[in-house]
């Protein structure tokens, strides 16, 4: 390519921004991480200062241009910085899954060919040293967590504080080296290389330049006139492009900053204290804050309960459309002025959404109910449709143009395009660069004039302009009586209730559709626990027929509410089984961000599959699990088919014929 | 007194000499003889594991070493010195901090409240200056208190640091109650069943939190534990007990040889 405009001017690259911050906002909030249970701070002054000497230390362990440093850690100001301060150096950051284990990192590892490896702690140095032996390309590890790395050899391991003061001494013997090496930076240098999950086959790298990020987080920062006074939690994998999207695409953009939390578990009680501006959730969360804040009224008292339903129906009826700036009478917006000081204000408070401006929710699709209750509250919760090769965005719903069952309108700058089959392809300024070292891919993937395929199958609605995705493409499959199968859009609906975690629906090429459920432990442990119903495992209560009644009752009413559309009503589910585990990403069984893999569960419960249509009763079945700490065991269990009732679609002959 | 060169294990923990030394102790309860002539030591650094069957005195021994009971006969001496008949704050004082069998912390306080409670042999404001907190107060309170975040950052409490000690799992409260032993840095850390009722998963966290205690704070610890697997993994030397007698004391692999041990305690060799 030849010589870049830049829309975007000197700003062409991370580094870049970082030191326009550090003049622009100098003593305003960059980073923040609570330790020892203070919220501690750095200013972009002192953030810029913190990066240069890690990248000094990083020139004096050798990093050179083009190598790959991997990041393997929870969201902590440390991981991010010596992304950037990789950036400085030339070198390409590459965050991973924390929570992988050994093999798929070893997997990632020898395909980015990573000479420097950043951990978080002794967990993730321990799981770089068991394949080191394999790889023999790291050079050097880096951890931040000094606790229990004692005893160990540190002839290639260093702690990153010891580097980053080793180049703070070093400053003068760098800072030319440093000053060249980031003058090299351009809009088509490599920002950031993210493997994605995959629901099939290998991790894939995508290489995506400053240009896709910076242009997307201009773009998208536009779109919601997001600005240097926000306030984000910085709490999503690092390996996610969503989290670099935010937490360093439009948080550098912008100037904003980025809180991190004390650890996993305090993530809750982080994000009230910070109140973030700006927030984004995959909607699991959402559902898990919801799920508590149900099972909290179950037990409050009848006054708190009766406030709470009743200030909540009134949130149902006209929050959303107050929210959206729609009419509402003036008797309405007084009562909801009301419920605000009595439910709405404290419930926000308690959720940490008091001051949400702009809310996000993506990655899978969420339960009407849900996301309304949200709205319904006064919190501007939208929704977003992206991928990885987009740098996140593709299509997104502005303000006062939310629905549950669309994903937006196209993002600004972006193309889309809908495919003869029904998929859809984009263009944009964030389509990724390539797949790293598959050339293949990237030209089965990415064609010559750029535009991208999603994989996903879905429609603009013609009035409203608005996107909706339908399925997978390749999942949406014809049932043996060539009626469309779309097992996402059932196994959502069934997602919905809070009884149900994990839904896997089959039916290609068959007759009929049946199903796999996950219990969610949480909801039905706590109604057992208010309906005396003793339990001694995960297994048992999956297996207790009272349980087994009520997802029955929740399956049939979903097969009435699937009835109801044309397209898609042979997808009603016949029969299905409560599966005695819970799918988990250790076992294959999903990806790190938690989406089926349909294939593998396919292979793996062949045997359950089989029952489900040869009319039997019951299951015998052994399973492998994987533990934690990397351990395999068995599990054995009988499990109990349940057939569920279907409803005879009105316009069945029609949509046959 | 037995005199010990100082060495370091296989793991790379420096193993000094003998912090505390039980000299001939003998412990009766008016006709009945818990205890019956007992010697060991414990040695600065090392996990020591005091084992044996229900009633075989373990416990009273516990008692002793944190000066709860006064043995009838023989010495205790601690860091060289034979230890007078204390009351156990005194002792507490002088660096020996416990955990107990049964949970013994203050159910309706928070976690920080209860961790905090561990610093009180830290703190040296008078009366007036903790009630108008000024001076010395402050100051000792903001030490303290940053003293005790280092320890729940180690054990990973975080997360409960504001919820009252009654509504937490009891996995959560042994580990709480590590926390306050902690919070006293005592040089000598008593465990009274730090593994009794848990479960396999919670058994592996404390066990790991024991072994990051003693290699990161450098903190002796005495232990009494049921659990075998438990003991002999993680002690450095064992004492075994049966009816108020010593019958065994060694390393993990001496003591699971010793035909009297096998005899009285463990049944069948293992392995």
């Amino acid at each position: 390519m030849t010589a870049t405009a830049t829309p975007t001017g000197d700003l062409c690259s991370m580094p870049a921004l970082l030191r326009r911050n550090a003049r622009a906002f100098a003593d305003r909030p960059a980073y923040r991480e609570k330790e020892y249970g203070i919220w501690q701070s750095w200013t972009w002054s002192e953030a810029l200062r913190e990066i240069e000497w890690l990248a000094f230390g990083f020139l004096a362990l050798g990093m050179a241009r083009g190598d790959h440093v991997a990041i393997i850690g929870r969201n902590r100001p440390d991981h991010y910085w010596a992304m950037v301060a990789a950036q400085m150096c030339g070198a390409i950051p590459v965050p991973l899954y924390q929570d992988a284990v050994a093999e798929e990192m070893a997997y990632v590892l020898g395909h980015c060919g990573a000479r420097f490896v950043v951990c978080g702690d002794q967990e993730q140095v321990d799981k770089v040293i068991d394949i080191q032996d394999q790889l023999h390309q790291i050079d050097h590890v880096l951890y931040h967590d000094k606790r229990g790395m004692r005893k160990y050899d540190h002839e290639h391991l260093n702690w990153l504080h010891d580097i980053r003061e080793e180049g703070r001494a070093s400053h003068y013997r760098h800072e030319h080296e440093l000053a060249l090496r980031e003058a090299e930076l351009d809009y088509d240098s490599t920002c950031v290389m993210l493997y994605t999950s995959g629901t099939t086959g290998k991790p894939k790298g995508v290489v995506l330049s400053n240009r896709n990020i910076i242009e997307t987080a201009k773009n998208s920062s536009e779109f919601d006139r997001l600005g240097p006074r926000e306030e984000i939690l910085a709490y999503l994998p690092m390996a996610w492009v969503g989290d670099f999207i935010f937490s360093m695409g439009q948080a550098l953009w912008n100037g904003f900053c980025v809180n991190c939390p004390e650890s996993a578990d305090t993530m809750m009680s982080d994000l009230k204290e910070i109140a973030p501006t700006y927030y984004f959730a995959p909607p699991r969360v959402f559902e898990s804050q919801l799920t508590s804040v149900m099972i909290r009224m179950e037990d409050a008292g009848t006054v708190k309960r009766w406030l709470f339903r009743h200030f909540m129906d009134l949130a149902r009826r006209v929050g959303p459309a107050i929210l959206d700036g729609r009419k509402v009478g003036l008797v309405d917006r007084l009562r909801y002025a009301m419920g605000e000081i009595a439910i709405y204000g404290p419930l926000k408070n308690t959720l940490g959404f008091s001051r949400v401006r702009v809310g996000y929710t993506a990655g899978e699709a969420i339960g009407p109910e849900i996301f309304d209750f949200y709205r319904s509250l006064g919190i501007n919760l939208k929704q977003l449709y992206g991928q990885t090769e987009a740098s996140v965005f593709i299509a997104q719903q502005p303000d006062h143009e939310v629905r549950a069952d669309t994903v937006g309108v196209t993002s600004p700058g972006v193309e889309i395009r809908i495919g003869d089959s029904g998929e859809i392809f984009y263009r944009s300024p964030g389509t990724f660069v390539e797949y790293y070292k598959n050339p293949e891919s990237t030209a089965s993937t990415k064609d010559e004039a750029g535009w991208v395929a999603t994989g996903d199958a879905g429609f603009f609605e013609e009035d409203t302009g608005h996107l909706r995705i339908i399925d997978r493409a390749k999942d949406v499959g014809k049932m043996a009586d060539g009626h469309m199968f779309a097992p996402k859009y059932v196994e959502n609906k069934l997602k919905f209730y809070p009884d149900i975690l994990e839904a896997v629906v089959f039916g290609n090429g068959r007759e009929t559709c049946t199903a796999f459920i996950n219990i969610d432990l949480t909801a039905v442990g706590n109604w057992a626990e208010r309906n005396n119903i003793a339990y001694a495992s995960y297994q048992e209560l999956a297996g207790h027929p009272r349980v087994l009644e009520t997802i029955k009752a929740h399956v049939e009413e979903v097969n009435r509410s699937v009835a109801q559309d044309d397209m898609l009503s042979a997808c009603q589910i016949h029969r299905f089984l409560v599966l005695h585990k819970e799918l988990d990403a250790d076992d294959g069984e999903m990806t790190r961000t938690r989406k089926v893999r349909r294939g593998i569960i396919a292979e793996k419960y062949a045997d359950l599959i089989e029952a489900l249509y040869d009319g039997s009763d019951s299951v015998q079945t052994e399973t492998e699990v994987t533990y934690e700490d990397g351990r395999k065991g068995r599990i054995r269990a009988t499990l109990k088919l349940v057939d569920a009732a279907t409803v005879t679609p009105r316009h069945h002959e029609v949509a046959a014929a | 007194m037995t005199a010990y060169e100082p060495y370091t294990t296989t793991d790379g923990r420096t193993i000094g000499g003998v912090l505390m030394e039980m000299k001939n102790i003998t412990l009766r309860f008016g006709g009945v003889e818990a205890i019956r002539d007992i010697s060991f030591d414990i040695r600065e650094g090392e996990i020591r594991a005091i084992i044996g069957p229900n009633g075989a005195g373990k416990s009273s021994m516990l008692n002793i070493i944190s000066g709860f009971y006064h043995p009838q006969e023989g010495e205790v001496w601690y860091k060289g010195a034979p230890r007078p008949a204390m009351k156990p704050y005194e002792v507490a004082r002088m660096g020996v901090g416990r955990t107990f069998q049964n949970i013994a912390l203050f159910e309706g306080m928070s976690v920080l409240d209860n961790v905090m409670t561990g610093r009180l042999t830290h703190m040296h404001a008078s009366f007036w200056q903790q009630a108008l907190w000024w001076g010395k107060a402050e100051r000792e309170e903001i030490y303290n208190r940053e003293q005790v975040e280092k320890i729940i950052d180690f054990l990973e409490i975080q997360a409960i640091r504001r919820t009252p000690v009654g509504r937490l799992p009891y996995g959560l409260k042994k580990r709480v109650e590590l926390a306050r032993a902690l919070a006293a840095e005592p040089s000598l850390l008593l465990l009274d069943e730090p593994m009794a009722g848990m479960n396999v998963e919670e058994k592996e966290d404390m066990s790991r939190f024991i072994l990051d205690v003693n290699d990161e704070f450098g903190t002796t610890i005495a232990l009494i534990e049921h659990d075998m697997g438990v003991v002999m993994d993680l002690s450095d030397r064992v004492v075994v007990m049966d009816y108020g007698r010593k019958i065994g004391d060694g390393t993990p692999d001496e003591v699971r040889n010793d035909q009297d041990v096998i005899d009285a305690y463990l049944g069948v060799a293992h392995g």
